[in-house]
């Protein structure tokens, strides 16, 4: 399936030849532009490329020649970079040591939201973040630095111990610290990863039923699919304003949770 | 008819975080409503409760493809 063809234009033509209307299943994600099988380059590893040149040098771009009054692209990168750095980083992990931690954000923003947003801009339309192994990626790296901070600031016993909240009595600890450790290790990253997925995944799904759908019925439908076929289109449009909406809150929330993680490893006491 | 009855199940779990993210919104409405100048802070706190609760639903939903 080539790049800038719209995968579910080529799926539906698929589908009116055969019997009759194929929904979309969670296979039309795995899509190898160059070979097959383990090691392929797929679709989202041409879009992760794209977006990362296309940040870099948007971000370059706009702020070589930065002026003390911002032209527009300078104002959009000023924004979004405040907009992690106080907004996220300032306020969750606090003013004493959030600095060391805006490259990170801002940058893992910017991945998600850039990428994020793919999904429903035209020519690419495929939102990377709907391959679970790019989030597990991303949120491998937010496990590994939460843990590095707090093993950093706490000892590797002391980062254990701080996890568990003191002054309990002691009968509950056979309770709480089998419930810590699966918070910490198993929990927070599951939940990161299967968040950003789950949610990229499900509403590229429904773009994609929608749209396949509208054209199955508008197309091979009688008068009265016709009008459904109509109306699953205006759906379709809804949805991807709606998407828009979901994807720039994915990517924030990604963001404020990994802010969150590290700020909780960082914390004096609770 | 056919279809897979996991998905059901995602219906299923998906009742519980829809109202969990309703009882978050409600109280982040009120809140607001009530003192208009929190609603930096509320909408920080209202996000991270509803990305907490919303976890459920998407382990519903990636269950359901998992489980075939």
């Amino acid at each position: 399936m080539s790049l800038n063809v719209l995968g579910a234009i080529s799926l539906a033509a698929e589908g009116g030849e055969g019997e009759g209307f194929h929904a979309p299943t969670p296979a039309e994600f795995y899509q190898p532009l160059i070979g097959h099988g383990d090691f392929a380059i797929t679709r989202p590893m041409v879009v992760l490329a794209i977006s990362v040149a296309l940040i870099a040098w948007f971000l370059v771009a706009t702020t070589k020649r930065a002026a003390v009054v911002p032209g527009k692209g300078q104002w959009v990168t000023e924004n979004a970079y405040n907009f992690v750095r106080n907004g996220v980083a300032r306020d969750i992990i606090g003013s004493h040591d959030f600095l060391k931690f805006v490259p990170l954000l801002f940058s893992m923003f910017m991945l998600i939201l850039v990428n994020n947003l793919f999904g429903i801009i035209p020519p690419i339309q495929y939102p990377t973040m709907s391959r679970i192994g790019f989030p597990i990626a991303l949120t491998l790296l937010v496990f590994v630095i939460y843990h590095a901070v707090g093993i950093k600031k706490n000892g590797a016993w002391g980062h254990i111990k701080h996890m568990i909240p003191p002054g309990l009595p002691k009968g509950i600890y056979v309770l709480i610290i089998p419930l810590e450790l699966l918070t910490y290790f198993v929990t927070r990253p599951l939940t990161l990863a299967l968040r950003l997925f789950g949610n990229m995944f499900a509403g590229h799904m429904l773009l994609l039923l929608f749209i396949t759908g509208g054209e199955y019925m508008l197309i091979h439908g009688g008068l009265g699919l016709k009008v459904a076929g109509v109306g699953s289109f205006g759906m379709a449009f809804v949805l991807t304003a709606f998407e828009g909406l979901i994807e720039f809150l994915q990517a924030y929330i990604f963001t404020l949770l990994a802010a969150t993680y590290i700020a909780g490893s960082l914390a004096d006491e609770h | 008819m056919e279809g897979n009855i996991a998905i059901l199940g995602y219906g299923l779990s998906a009742i519980g975080p829809g109202v969990g993210i309703g009882l978050i919104f409600a109280a982040y409405i009120n809140g607001v409503a009530r003192q208009p100048e929190a609603r930096g802070v509320l909408q920080g706190i209202a996000i991270l409760g509803f990305a907490l609760a919303e976890a459920l639903a998407i382990f519903g939903l990636v269950l359901a493809f998992v489980f075939k």
